[in-house]
């Protein structure tokens, strides 16, 4: 019989290993679906984990897409990781994002056709702020009525969709666009530009600002007292609160963050991979971004990894579409399962597995 | 009586990763007989009624009960067989009403209407009067007891297995459950009573079996056997009882007047018009049955609730609209009863829980950012100082034994030099030897000039460590009254809610008859 | 409002509302045992791509109907044994459930945007329904609208006035507790959580088979999670379920007519209320605290693990 037994403390090296090991059951449980979609699993899962990479002909433009793919993933499950390790479920990262690139793509044309170099720092704010606000709702409605989060910010994701809708057919529609839905290219205009930093890296402002939410966040957790606070009340929160941490500034500070960093994702996006506001904006970032908190451990060093491996399906999963006619949504079925086998194999970490056989009575 | 045993135990092992819970143990149950299993907190007692109620199984030795091989795999065959059980902690389930509680306990549960009727006529037969279609949550901690024995006994079992059944009541109440008993056992039924409180088993039981890390150690007629003899027995060694010199107490420091405060949940109680008056040097002792207000008074002291700012006054400075960081700094420190989850994250090293509460008065962080070198120091100086017993401050608090992560936690405030130290429950669930060093660390800290309120259910506890005594009923404070002056029968009055009375005595007259 | 017919309305909102029904009524009986299983979404989805894929390929709605539930309740397996035997955190694992169900539903559905699926027959003879006013209303619908009230009587029966329902309470109340008394808290848990699953995907290939009658990508567009906020709002009562149910499926037939009958509103408004609706009546049950807190199961979403 097969029974679980709690360690004294979560075990180091297997909270390392889990997700590895994860990424390994996953690739067999991938390659069984491909073999079932009538592919060879093993060409693949080369096409998916090593080709975008290494391929000869692909490589060169695909390695740039890796950050690319990865900023927003990133930037966006840094957020989400502070709330989850506190306890906090912002589960509407998606409709953040969207409302932060909204409101971002919306300060830039405001000023259209301004020149100013004041106007994409003022969309970064504005960017910020937007995804900052939408998540002020969850918020707001949890600390006053006690409102599952939950619930809340992932219905508004269906309400920001219906808005990037609204804007893309109306309010920022593209006056010379011969009436087609999406506005201005925002990447083709000097002033509101995101602009490819270094040439054939991919990296651009997005990307910069993942990579300083990474260091701030880790800095945070391990050597500030707020990040101190944050983990005490996703672990024990009625210690949290006899350690004088007040429960609803952490709700609205971490659904701050997140918002914040969802929107700051989106308004990247929109400046400059995305270039405009269109109906089919969202890729569903936020919600990819949820898989990379956790197989990322809710841990900073970790997310980065994370973030890096879920572009790399992203793009290995084009590819795969492109040479072996792969279905798209095989891959985020691909990435639904990774999530599964490291939720399973984590019970490692926290548990001992033992073999016994039934007890003799 | 005596012949064949109801229930034998035969050299019963079972382990535990690390620990060994039951080593070799045997003894024998009579039928009609009540038999104490003594022991400290952790010394197997637990797990072996687990395994006679069929939770737990035996890794060897065999069990027979009236002369038949006897190994329930699951509580359901035990309960058939005639084995009932009173939790420890409850197994009640506080949404639902007390029939439907009873009716998960039985294995064919009459219809509702009819099982009502019955609870009523068991209950009042055996003087403990229940209503069937109360919710659970709203009932008193001696209440739900009650539910919990009717539950057994509707199932007339042939042995009745009650797990430290006194330590939620009053005194009172102590001998109402005492007389069921008494009577269940004149009706031949056995009792396996399991208790640390010794005059209570010498009240009460026929045998007496002591446990000590998981080893039978002694057998002894507890009538004719005295409570030090037994107490040696169960801790293994003599242990020294708490004192101090006699101090002279101080000004008032801290002060509360007209504090209410609504409850956080739907069972929880609220206090009304709670006043208190500490003075420097002084150990005040606040008793009551669990569930009177006592989590709801601590968090009031601890800053965890806020109230109106006169409600509390510390120095005459007024602090009941402070959070409970700006009260640590100003001097009040507190430790509430639950150790893991509120007094310390489970999950967290004792470094980590070191921060938790000594930030302010030890400056264990610059600027916001964490000092971590201090805080470890910190940690090793309350380990070393008030023993604990832990590879390394490292460790998880998960890790540590209850009365070893009590130490830790009580340590961790002491060793700020509180002007006020509130405790709730110091020693719920640690073993003597540990509560004996808190009790003393509590005395010697009021004997430095502090002021201690401590709260707990265990009377004999506080009337070894406090000077003044008064009792939490509903929510509400009795009078507070100098601790040597009182009798067990007055405590357990002031317990009932008996209180703001001028003359106790004169009442309590008027409560017998 | 012109050109809005209510009794075609009422037909409406009765059709709209079951699949959320179906999900809301299995989802309560979970989150009574004390399972908080967020992958609703995902499993409707499951259940609508496989009921439409076997409908249309066998011609037979009711191996559609039973295609939805068994992939429903699979999918459903997957959280149980995450959740209940390997111990893993319920938020995370109901949200990968649901991130799951979505992709491998749109794999699973490639090839069948615009197939036909079978006509379901109403089991009432056509005369009935023609009956004015009360006809169309009580007599007009498919079998598993039907059903679909007749569960929500049985759920309330069985929770309300059984032995069963009594356990399903006790384990979700208390874990520990039902435990202590023999219950075998994981085994119950998996039945309710297995029930759960093959309500949404009853619910799911109900709406790809008889309300939409085709399959779309993202086709269910989060009535999971308005199943998960109706059990909120019914504070986990079975009649209450079916009452928030077809409010919000009134609603969202209304908007459906309002944007047919061009009134003045812009389309994105109308097409956001059902969710913005949902979020006010949402709010407006949790602020009331005494009465949710008394009703909500103890121990919803909590991870249990026998010691000893």
């Amino acid at each position: 019989m097969l029974r679980l037994e709690k360690r004294p403390a979560p075990s180091r090296a297997w909270t390392a290993a889990t997700p590895v090991l994860a990424v390994v059951l996953t690739m067999i449980a991938g390659g069984i679906m491909f073999a079932l979609l009538g592919k060879n699993p093993f060409e693949a899962i080369r096409i998916i984990f090593w080709d975008p990479l290494f391929h000869e002909s692909f490589a060169a433009y695909s390695r740039p897409q890796l950050l690319v793919k990865a900023g927003p993933l990133i930037l966006i499950a840094i957020g989400l990781a502070l709330g989850f390790r506190a306890g906090v479920w912002n589960i509407g990262a998606e409709g953040q994002y969207i409302m932060g690139a909204i409101a971002g793509a919306s300060f830039g044309l405001a000023f259209y056709p301004s020149e100013s170099p004041l106007i994409f720092p003022g969309m970064i704010i504005a960017g910020a702020l937007g995804g900052w606000a939408w998540s002020m709702i969850p918020a707001i409605l949890k600390t006053r009525f006690r409102t599952n989060e939950i619930l809340v910010s992932l219905l508004l994701v269906y309400v920001a969709e219906k808005f990037l809708a609204s804007a893309a057919t109306g309010f920022l529609r593209n006056p010379e666009g011969h009436g087609f839905p999406g506005s201005r290219n925002l990447s083709r205009i000097e002033s509101m530009n995101n602009p490819e930093l270094i040439s054939g890296t991919g990296m651009h402002w997005g990307i910069v600002a993942a990579f300083i939410a990474v260091i701030t966040a880790y800095v945070l957790l391990n050597k500030h007292v707020l990040g101190y606070q944050i983990k005490l009340a996703g672990q024990a929160p009625r210690a949290a609160r006899f350690a004088g941490v007040n429960p609803n500034r952490l709700i609205v500070l971490c659904l701050g963050m997140s918002g914040a960093l969802a929107g700051l994702a989106g308004l990247f996006e929109v400046s400059g991979p995305a270039g405009q506001i269109s109906i089919d904006f969202n890729v569903g970032y936020g919600f990819t971004a949820i898989i990379v908190a956790f197989l990322g451990r809710l841990h900073p060093i970790g997310i980065l990894l994370a973030g890096l491996l879920m572009a790399l399906t992203y793009i290995g999963g084009e590819l795969a579409q492109l040479m072996l006619q792969i279905p798209a949504p095989a891959i985020q079925a691909f990435q639904g399962m990774l999530l599964f086998f490291l939720l399973a194999v984590d019970v490692l970490s926290t548990y001992r597995i033992r073999f016994k056989k039934e007890g003799v009575a | 009586m005596t012949g064949d045993p109801l229930l034998s135990i035969n050299n019963i092992t079972k382990a535990y990763p690390g620990v060994v819970a039951n080593s070799d143990v045997s003894f024998q149950i009579q039928p009609g007989e009540v038999h104490a299993l003594l022991g400290e907190n952790g010394a197997g007692k637990s797990t072996l009624v687990k395994m006679i109620y069929g939770l737990v199984r035996p890794d060897s030795g065999s069990m027979t009960f009236r002369g038949e091989a006897y190994a329930p795999p699951e509580p359901r065959v035990a309960r058939s067989t005639g084995v009932a059980m009173v939790f420890q902690h409850f197994s009640l389930f506080e949404a639902l009403n007390v029939a439907e509680n009873i009716a998960l306990g039985m294995e064919n549960p009459p219809p509702q209407r009819d099982l009502a009727k019955r609870i009523r006529e068991v209950s009042e037969a055996y003087g403990l009067p229940l209503d069937p279609d109360r919710l659970v949550g709203d009932l008193s901690a001696g209440e739900r007891q009650r539910v919990e024995i009717i539950r057994c006994l509707l199932q007339d079992p042939k042995l009745l297995i009650m797990d430290e059944p006194t330590s939620v009541l009053t005194p009172q109440e102590v001998e109402i459950l005492f007389h069921t008993l008494r009577k269940l056992a004149a009706e031949g039924t056995s009792i396996l009573y399991i208790s640390h409180k010794l005059e209570e088993i010498r009240a009460l039981c026929d045998e007496a079996t002591i446990l000590r890390l998981g080893k039978v150690v002694g057998n002894c007629t507890p009538r004719d056997t005295s409570a030090a003899e037994m107490a040696e027995l169960m801790v293994g060694k003599s242990l020294a009882t708490p004192a101090r010199d006699n101090a002279e107490l101080g000004e008032v420091i801290l002060k509360v007047a007209g504090l209410s405060v609504e409850p956080s949940n739907p069972f929880g109680t609220p206090l009304r018009h709670v006043g208190i008056e500490l003075r420097a040097g002084e150990v005040l002792g606040i008793g009551g049955v669990a569930g009177n207000g006592q989590d709801e008074l601590l968090a009031a002291l601890s800053g965890e609730v806020t109230t109106p700012p006169g409600t509390i006054t510390l120095n005459k400075t007024p602090i009941g609209d402070k959070g409970p960081n700006e009260r640590r700094e100003m001097g009040i420190l507190c430790a509430p009863e639950e150790r893991l989850g509120h007094a310390a994250a489970p999950d967290m090293s004792l470094v980590e829980n070191a921060l938790l509460t000594a930030r302010q008065r030890k400056n264990l962080a610059d600027s916001g950012f964490v000092n971590w070198g201090a805080t470890r120091a910190y940690a090793e100086k309350v380990i070393a100082d008030f023993d604990v017993r832990t590879p390394g401050p490292d460790n998880v608090a998960r890790s540590l034994s209850g009365g070893n992560l009590q130490k830790f936690v009580i340590g961790r405030e002491i060793l700020q030099d509180p002007t006020v130290l509130v405790v709730n429950q110091p020693t719920w669930g640690v073993d003597a030897s540990a509560a004996a060093d808190i009790r003393q660390a509590i005395l010697d800290l009021a004997q430095k000039g502090a002021g201690v309120i401590v709260i707990s259910q265990d009377l004999d506890e506080l009337l070894e460590v406090s000077d003044n005594f008064a009792a939490l009923n509903e929510g509400r404070l009795s009078n507070v009254r100098t601790t040597r002056d009182l009798t067990m029968e007055t405590i357990g009055l002031m317990l009932g809610g008996a209180h703001d009375m001028h003359d106790l005595d004169e009442e309590a007259i008027h409560a017998e008859a | 409002m012109m050109g809005i017919d209510p009794i075609t309305l009422i037909v409406a909102l009765i059709t709209v509302s079951t699949p959320v029904l179906l999900a809301a009524i299995g989802e309560l009986v979970v989150e009574k045992t004390g399972v908080l299983n967020l992958g609703v979404e995902g499993m409707m989805i499951t259940g609508a791509v496989m009921g439409f894929v076997v409908a249309v390929n066998t011609g037979s709605p009711t191996l559609g109907f039973l295609a939805g539930m068994a992939s429903g309740m699979a999918l459903s397996l997957i959280f149980g044994v995450l959740t209940q035997l390997l111990l893993s955190n319920q938020v995370a694992t109901g949200l990968a459930l649901t991130l799951f169900g979505l992709g491998l539903s749109a794999l699973l559905g490639v090839g069948y945007p615009g197939s036909t699926p079978p006509v379901v027959s109403d089991p009432f003879p056509a005369a009935m329904a023609e009956i004015p006013v009360i006809g169309p209303i009580l007599f007009g619908h498919s079998l598993v609208i039907y059903l679909s009230v007749l569960l929500v009587a049985a759920v309330w029966y069985v929770l309300g006035y059984t032995k069963m329902g009594l356990i399903i309470r006790a384990v979700g109340e208390n874990h520990d507790a039902a435990h202590a008394l023999g219950y075998k808290v994981i085994r119950i848990r998996l039945m309710a959580i297995m029930f759960g699953g093959a309500c949404a995907g009853l619910g799911g290939a109900f709406l790809s088979i008889v309300r939409v009658q085709n399959w779309v990508d993202g086709m269910t567009a989060g009535a999971g999670w308005i199943a998960l906020a109706l059990v909120v709002f019914a504070s986990w009562k079975p009649w209450r379920a079916l009452l928030g149910a077809y409010l919000f499926g009134g609603v969202t037939a209304l908007q459906l007519r309002l944007q047919a009958a061009g009134i003045d509103i812009p389309v994105e408004i109308l097409a956001m209320s059902p969710y913005v609706i949902t979020i006010v009546v949402l709010v407006i049950m949790s602020s009331d605290k005494s009465r949710t807190a008394l009703n909500a199961p103890a121990a919803l979403g909590k991870v249990f693990h026998a010691t000893g």
